[in-house]
């Protein structure tokens, strides 16, 4: 029998196999699709700690092997989200890691002071989001206002705590170690990098936002590059995202240094990649001869 | 909302209805489910176009397993559908969204409004509908396809934006023109025709069913790109942003800010 199990910060996961933040839902829309209770994690959309009613529509855009996106983070606040999709993720024997978003950095603590008392397994904190002009990305693209929303957050949080970070930076393994040196049990990366598409006919930008964050598997080999970088600059584990739609994706990632993976936009494209990817690292292993899939990790030097 | 699938499907035939309008039909097993005013998302072979393409079911031939889709070529997406022949395969994610509200019109006279490519999702209405309908369908010019199918489920009126065939103008033109009351309508079409059909219906006190579009990525609910204001806090999003692909693509005027 091949192990696929994986261990983050004390928490084990029965493979490395999650949902990229916000392209998921909370997993009931998924549902439908993929039995939840075979994925590590489910990682949820941002909550924040009222409703945000997100940027106008249109939001999504195609672009050449991607997407474009500028939800803006739209979420019924965290009082909706622990009633009702926390509540629907319990059921399943799946870890829930709850994606934090704020505008500030008290909004932040006060979703992770809420967390506290749940069953949520780790935090995520979303100081990455291109698509919001307050708060989120304003934390992560500096190293001292990453490191000190961290310690903040550290002081606070019961559950395990994973920063992600943005790709639209010099130096991600700065980056890395701004959040490690804060005491962030974990990275993960990479959120989407800015994007723009503009309308040639109608001489206007697709999205409303103007800009938006791209994603799908054109990034996917920036995401490998900003994995190895990362691990090559800090010990705390990460979680690798970036383009993933099959377990040869995963691999890679876990090959270039993380310790799990997540599929997002490729849920779009195909609503059944995370099963498959999971399904795929089994079969992988079983010919490669791998007994533990942690013998992977960052086995590319 | 039960058993959506990615599967594949088979093209039964396919021809040009229209410059640029094809008329798709596919047999699949998602067809079993489909209800009027409900689409699928069809996925293109070429993979640096990843999304599907939501298209509307314009007819549903449950008896023999089969949809039928009338779309427009947009973009290279739909370019690439256009190419398809019988015995091709391509991938659809369905059945989506709520659809047409048909037992709301029974018995009533009913004002069935199709602007351009939003006039074949009205086809499977008049179909199914129990009702006395006018059916008024806006076009660019004297292309006027499916029409004439249209003429077997009621009493067919048409305007064209350059005035060759009927009303010169927009739907609500010919409404006017052709002096058609009703105690219900249903309509799809481009957002300046729905603007006017939301504002005629809230006048003349009556319910208007009008089924929107917007650029999608998942089309399951998931990722929040397609949404649309809504008059009241919705049970989903608590900020009065309802998803077209989900609570829609089909509403209550009076309901959604347009």
């Amino acid at each position: 029998m091949r192990d696929t199990k994986i261990n983050i910060a004390g928490v084990t996961f029965k493979n490395p196999v999650m949902t990229a933040s916000g392209t998921f839902g909370s997993g009931m829309e998924y549902q439908e699709f993929v039995d939840l209770n075979q994925l590590g994690a489910v990682v949820t959309k941002g909550v924040a700690n009222v409703p945000w009613p997100g940027n106008p529509t249109p939001r999504v855009a195609e672009v050449y092997g991607g997407m474009l996106n500028a939800i803006g983070l739209q979420n019924p606040g965290i009082d909706v989200f622990m009633e009702r999709d926390l509540e629907f993720l319990e059921q399943f024997d799946t870890r829930v890691i709850v994606n934090v978003c704020g505008k500030t950095v008290e909004d932040y603590l006060e979703v992770v002071e809420k967390l506290g008392d749940t069953k949520v397994d780790m935090l995520e904190i979303n100081v990455s989001c291109p698509n919001v002009k307050e708060g989120a990305i304003a934390f992560g693209q500096r190293c001292d206002a990453l490191e000190q929303i961290t310690r903040e957050i550290k002081k606070k949080a019961k559950q395990p705590v994973i920063m992600k970070l943005s790709p639209n930076v010099t130096d991600i393994g700065e980056m890395a170690k701004a959040a490690e040196a804060a005491g962030a049990d974990a990275i993960s990366l990479i959120n989407t990098l800015t994007g723009m598409k503009i309308d040639i006919y109608r001489q206007k930008f697709v999205l409303a936002n103007k800009t938006g964050g791209m994603s799908g598997p054109a990034i996917k080999p920036i995401a490998v590059r900003m994995v190895y970088q990362a691990a090559q600059a800090v010990k705390i584990p990460i979680i690798g995202m970036g383009g993933i739609g099959t377990a040869e994706d995963a691999i890679e990632f876990m090959m270039a240094g993380a310790t799990a993976v997540a599929v997002g936009a490729m849920n779009f494209v195909n609503p059944y990649a995370t099963a498959e990817v999971v399904k795929g690292i089994q079969d992988f292993m079983e010919q490669q001869k791998i007994d533990r899939i942690t013998d992977i990790i960052g086995c590319v030097k | 909302m039960a058993g959506k699938k990615k599967v594949f499907s088979k093209v039964v035939e396919q021809k040009e209805l229209a410059g640029g309008i094809f008329d798709l039909w596919l047999e699949t097993e998602l067809a079993a489910k489909a209800v009027c005013g409900q689409f699928v998302g069809v996925y293109p072979k070429d993979k640096s176009h990843l999304l599907p393409r939501p298209i509307s079911i314009c007819e549903i031939d449950q008896e023999k397993g089969r949809i039928r889709l009338v779309y427009r070529i947009q973009g290279e997406g739909t370019k690439e559908f256009s190419s398809l022949k019988t015995g091709d395969e391509i991938q659809i994610l369905g059945i989506l969204g709520n659809g047409f509200p048909v037992e709301a019109g029974k018995g009533k006279r009913a004002l069935l409004m199709g602007g351009g490519i939003g006039v074949p999702p009205i086809l499977q209405l008049a179909k199914e509908l129990e009702a006395e309908s006018h059916v008024v369908l806006g076009y660019r010019n004297e292309e006027l396809f499916l029409k004439e199918e249209f003429e077997n489920y009621g009493k067919v009126s048409v305007a064209t934006e350059d005035g060759s065939v009927g009303t010169k103008g927009n739907v609500m033109d010919a409404v006017k023109e052709n002096g058609i009351e009703a105690e219900i309508i249903y309509a799809c079409g481009p957002m300046p025709m729905l603007k006017a059909i939301k504002e005629y219906a809230a006048k003349a006190g009556i319910p208007a069913y009008i089924s929107l579009e917007e650029r999608m990525a998942c089309g399951v609910g998931a990722c929040l790109g397609c949404v649309c204001k809504t008059t009241k806090i919705d049970h989903h999003s608590h900020v009065d942003n309802a998803r077209i692909c989900t609570e829609g693509p089909v509403f209550l005027a009076e309901d959604i800010m347009i």
